[in-house]
């Protein structure tokens, strides 16, 4: 993977977050994938969604597999760790990360090859443990770096550069995520920064294991007339379900319930809110079945529903599960670890 | 009621008496598994512990739950030869199906114990062996209720019988039985009934002690009884590894079971009943892998345990941390291959493949423990040389170390070790050096500064399995990348000088070498003796650690041939030793051993004799 390094300017009126930092002070280097690419985009959404929170950018550690998609980490901030691991080894990676270091605000970036192909199987068992983290799927049904093979979320008649018809059924992220117990599950589209920036603040502020997919075309193998996944068909078909606003601190406490005119609030675990305003009468994202039928239905008809489609607050992390101490493993001074000599002799009584 | 009529217990007249043998022999019992006599047979060797005697037990059992024939031999001998060896005295045949083989492995004079309810078949007898028959299925429905206890206290019964036969210390045994169900008193009282009811058995109507027998010493004072994956997890938790991740896989589960328990015992935090540790089951040996290096970049002494179709799959992930330079500590429990192999049978064939994991140039750090108390010290070593080189290091035991309880000398501690965290800079060290480069050698060891997540935004960087350069930047430029490959290799090779050495064993008169790994010490140095008693002197070296410290190459160059005893098909040690040393290969002669069990000094011991005398 390659980068350029990007000028270190910034405007002096550039505005500034909580911390004193500008946006500039959440960007990477320079992007190195095809013009367009809805990669990119996305970037650019997790930089907002960063700088906007104020999150200390050492803080945070970004992990990623391989492919276009998990390329991205170099390209948003730079103050940050990251990992460039290895094709469809992030889930487990970035498992182990979490386990050693629960302090550590965790964002994976993958992509449809990297997660429902090769690491599908590290995916699933990163959501069945609640891992405390945010997992990007930057989705556009092909592999680019190889040029243009279908992957697993192509979906049936979607057509390749060459022509080409895909006759194999598609593995869906959000139903998966669903039937495996995700505690938020979201979709948007690269191109839609409005609703993919709170979007991506609410699943960095949830606690547990969030997933978003995210409608990222490839301007260079899959942006053709009969394709499923370009901006054309993507900005067609698209319904926003469940707009959303976030707001980074509740004043008070408030359980999921139904405001009058549609207008719903969930209080996400560190204090903050999310509100969604449901375009569609009877949709409940805090209703696992429903949501999951409502997104089939609406999927049989070829619409793709956005915005955040699940969520559930309150179900324990993997270090809940655990039930390990609040702090980092990593730093627990190993004086607090080793049992010493007099309990080793003591012990090898019961090895007699 | 009664199962049948008992046969005559009255050994075959013409079969000839063995001497005489006090603390020198070996014995073996047949067993359908999953019928509890693994329990029983564990009892009886410790029961042979405590008496003070040097003593083995070897399991010899199936892939299975239940149903198929296991075995579980047992050797004492009061020099501490106490490798494997198939010369057995006495056979405790309690499995009809498997009678036929287990009759022709007693050697001429010996024994055969059998549960006489049922006639033991004519065609299956041997004029030259004794048979000692008791009615022991018929005794269980006497005196137990229910099938399963039944079925239990049999194991029990011939414990007693074999007690009686060679004069076993019966306090030793009383004691242990009270220890082990002190909370269970039912249980106990019926252990103790069981036991007694072999016993008096035996001791009514049959001339006991046998020539076998028993006697205590004083030789087992500072010692232990403990398999090596425990010892490995205990090591584990001494050196203060936080994260343990795995997949179950034999042999080597017992190792995160054991590591569970000594957490769940040392390192509940007393207040809040939190844990500080963190163990996962992966979904599969990819991601423990993947965890490991996850939990180690961000700073935690983490391991994984598996064998070696684990370490198959571990590969790719293996490069990953060679080539970004992560520390992660995997045991490997090797059983026999290749592919699913057999399961619960013993090898030493994962050497190569653990050498050089993962596509590309890649070489490790491999130790090689020879029984459980060196399981144990290598463990924080393992810690201690993955944190200092940045690199994977494996524990190389094996199926006979890993699940057989082995005597070895009480396990110590150092309390003033402290974990040797290599070159991870802190937060004020950062802060107050140049900008941060990831692979930067401006000292020229080989080894480059390390920062970990969530310390100060000026240590990030990026780690990568890509193409890379001295400041962790993306390259694809012929120099830079060779720059950190050669690097890469100086850093492997300054190891040499921190891995536990070889041990060397040198003899006066010694005309040749024999060298060895692992598990195959104590069969190794026995055959020497007798090799030695033949008036044929061999120097030992047992090699402790790839890479290679200079002491090997030197012991090999001081003898004109070498024998390098492995159990594998190929001689992976001996390729090993050929590809890593400036020795030539014409110096080394492969003795090698792979069916599957544990290595005999007599096997050794012939083979090389007979290749002397052919020269």
């Amino acid at each position: 993977m390659s980068y350029i390094k990007k000028p270190v300017a910034s405007h002096p009126s550039a505005q500034k977050n909580a911390l004193g930092l500008t946006l500039r002070d959440y960007e990477g280097s320079m992007s190195t994938l095809c013009a367009g690419c809805g990669h990119d985009s996305i970037t650019a959404s997790i930089v907002r969604s960063f700088w906007e929170l104020g999150t200390e950018p050492h803080t945070i550690a970004k992990m990623s597999g391989i492919g276009c998609s998990s390329k991205t980490p170099a390209y948003f901030v730079s103050g940050a760790h990251g990992f460039n691991s290895a094709h469809g080894r992030m889930a487990a990676i970035a498992s182990g990360a979490a386990a050693a270091n629960r302090e550590l605000r965790l964002i994976g970036v993958s992509g449809d090859g990297d997660s429902l192909s090769i690491g599908l199987g590290h995916l699933c068992h990163a959501i069945r443990r609640n891992v405390n983290m945010l997992y990007i799927i930057e989705n556009n049904g092909v592999y680019g770096l190889t040029k243009g093979q279908f992957s697993a979320s192509a979906d049936v008649g979607t057509k390749s550069k060459k022509g080409e018809a895909n006759v194999m059924a598609p593995i869906d992220p959000v139903q998966l995520a669903l039937t495996l117990g995700a505690t938020f599950v979201g979709r948007s589209f690269s191109g839609d920064k409005a609703e993919l920036v709170p979007l991506i603040k609410a699943g960095l502020a949830h606690e547990g294991f969030a997933i978003i997919d995210v409608i990222s075309p490839c301007v260079t193998f899959n942006d053709h007339e009969g394709s499923t996944k370009s901006y054309m068909y993507t900005r067609k078909h698209l319904e926003a379900l469940t707009p959303i606003d976030f707001v980074p601190e509740a004043s008070e406490i408030t359980a999921p319930e139904r405001a009058s005119g549609g207008l719903m609030e969930v209080t996400m675990h560190d204090g903050s809110t999310v509100r969604f305003r449901s375009v569609h009468e009877g949709y409940d994202p805090t209703n696992r079945i429903s949501a999951m039928s409502y997104l089939y239905e609406r999927q049989q008809k070829g619409e793709v529903p956005t915005g955040l489609l699940y969520v559930e607050t309150g179900r324990p992390q993997m270090h809940t599960i655990m039930n390990s101490i609040d702090k980092a493993l990593a730093t627990l001074p190993f004086e607090a670890l080793n049992p010493g000599s007099a309990a080793l002799e003591k012990l090898q009584r019961a090895y007699r | 009621m009664t199962l049948s009529v008992a046969e005559s217990a009255t050994p075959a007249k013409a079969a000839p008496l063995l001497p005489l043998s006090v603390n020198d022999f070996a014995f073996k019992l047949a067993n359908a598994n999953g019928t509890g006599s693994a329990s029983a047979n564990g009892l009886i060797m410790q029961a042979i512990f405590r008496m003070g005697i040097p003593v083995s037990g070897k399991n010899l059992f199936p892939s299975n739950i239940q149903g198929l024939p296991t075995w579980y031999e047992i050797r004492v001998n009061k020099d501490g030869h106490t490798a494997r060896t198939i010369e057995y005295s006495l056979m405790v045949a309690m499995n009809a199906e498997t009678y036929a083989r287990d009759v022709k492995e007693v050697r001429s004079g010996g024994y055969i114990v059998h549960d006489s309810t049922w006639p033991f078949p004519n065609a299956l007898r041997r004029d030259d062996v004794h048979y000692l028959g008791v009615p022991y299925a018929q005794m269980c429905l006497d005196n137990f209720a229910g099938a399963r206890e039944r079925t239990l206290m049999k194991n029990i019964v011939y414990v007693g019988t074999l007690a009686a036969l060679l004069d076993m210390d019966m306090a030793v045994v009383n004691a242990m039985l009270d220890e082990k169900f002190s909370k269970k008193p039912t249980l106990r009282d019926s252990n103790h009934k069981a036991i007694k009811l072999g016993y008096d058995y035996a001791k009514a109507n049959f001339e006991c002690p046998l020539p076998l027998r028993l006697q205590t010493m004083d030789k087992n004072k500072d010692s232990i009884l403990i398999d090596g994956n425990t010892a490995s997890a205990l090591g584990c938790v001494y050196a203060g590894a936080t994260v343990g991740v795995w997949y179950p896989i034999t042999p080597s589960t017992g190792l995160m079971d054991a590591f569970t328990a000594f957490c769940e015992k040392y390192r509940t935090d007393a207040e809040t009943g939190k844990k500080k540790y963190a163990i996962i089951q992966a979904e599969d040996e990819l991601a423990a892998i993947g965890m490991v290096l996850g939990a180690s970049w961000a700073g935690a002494r983490t391991f994984t345990n598996t064998s070696g179709p684990g370490i198959s799959l571990m590969n790719e992930l293996l490069g990953l941390a060679y080539y970004a330079e992560i520390p992660a500590v995997v045991f490997d429990v090797q059983r026999v291959g290749p592919s699913t192999g057999m399961p619960t049978r013993t090898q030493q064939s994962d050497v190569l493949e653990c050498a050089y994991a993962s596509h590309g140039d890649t070489k490790h750090i491999v130790l090689f423990p020879a029984n459980p108390n060196e399981c144990f010290h290598f463990a924080p070593k393992a810690f201690d040389l993955a944190a200092r080189f940045q690199t994977p290091v494996f524990v190389l035991s094996d199926l006979d170390i890993g699940m057989n309880d082995w005597v070895v000398p009480k396990l110590t501690w150092d309390d003033t070790y402290r974990p040797d965290q290599g070159r991870v800079l802190t937060k004020e060290q950062i802060e107050a050096g140049g900008k941060f480069m990831r692979y930067s050698d401006d000292d020229g060891t080989g080894v480059t500064s390390r920062t970990l997540p969530g310390v100060t935004a000026k240590g990030a960087f990026f780690t990568r399995g890509s193409g890379h350069n001295s400041k962790g930047v993306y390259t694809e430029v012929p120099d830079e990348y060779q720059e950190i490959m050669e690097r890469l290799t100086r850093k492997h090779n300054s190891a040499k000088t921190a891995v536990p050495a070889p041990i060397v064993e040198k003899r006066q008169d010694a005309t040749f070498g024999i060298v060895t790994m692992g598990g195959c010490d104590l069969a190794v140095r026995e055959a020497i003796a007798i090799l030695a008693g033949k008036r044929h002197q061999a120097d030992f070296m047992r090699v402790r650690a790839f890479p290679f410290p200079d002491e090997v190459e030197a012991f090999l160059n001081e003898h004109d041939v070498n024998y390098i005893v492995e159990q594998n098909r190929d001689g992976q040690l001996t390729t090993l030793l050929t590809v890593e040393t400036g020795v030539s290969k014409d110096r080394l002669k492969k003795v090698l051993f792979y069916s599957g069990f544990p290595l005999s000094a007599a096997a050794v011991a012939n083979f090389i004799m007979a290749d002397r005398e052919a020269m």
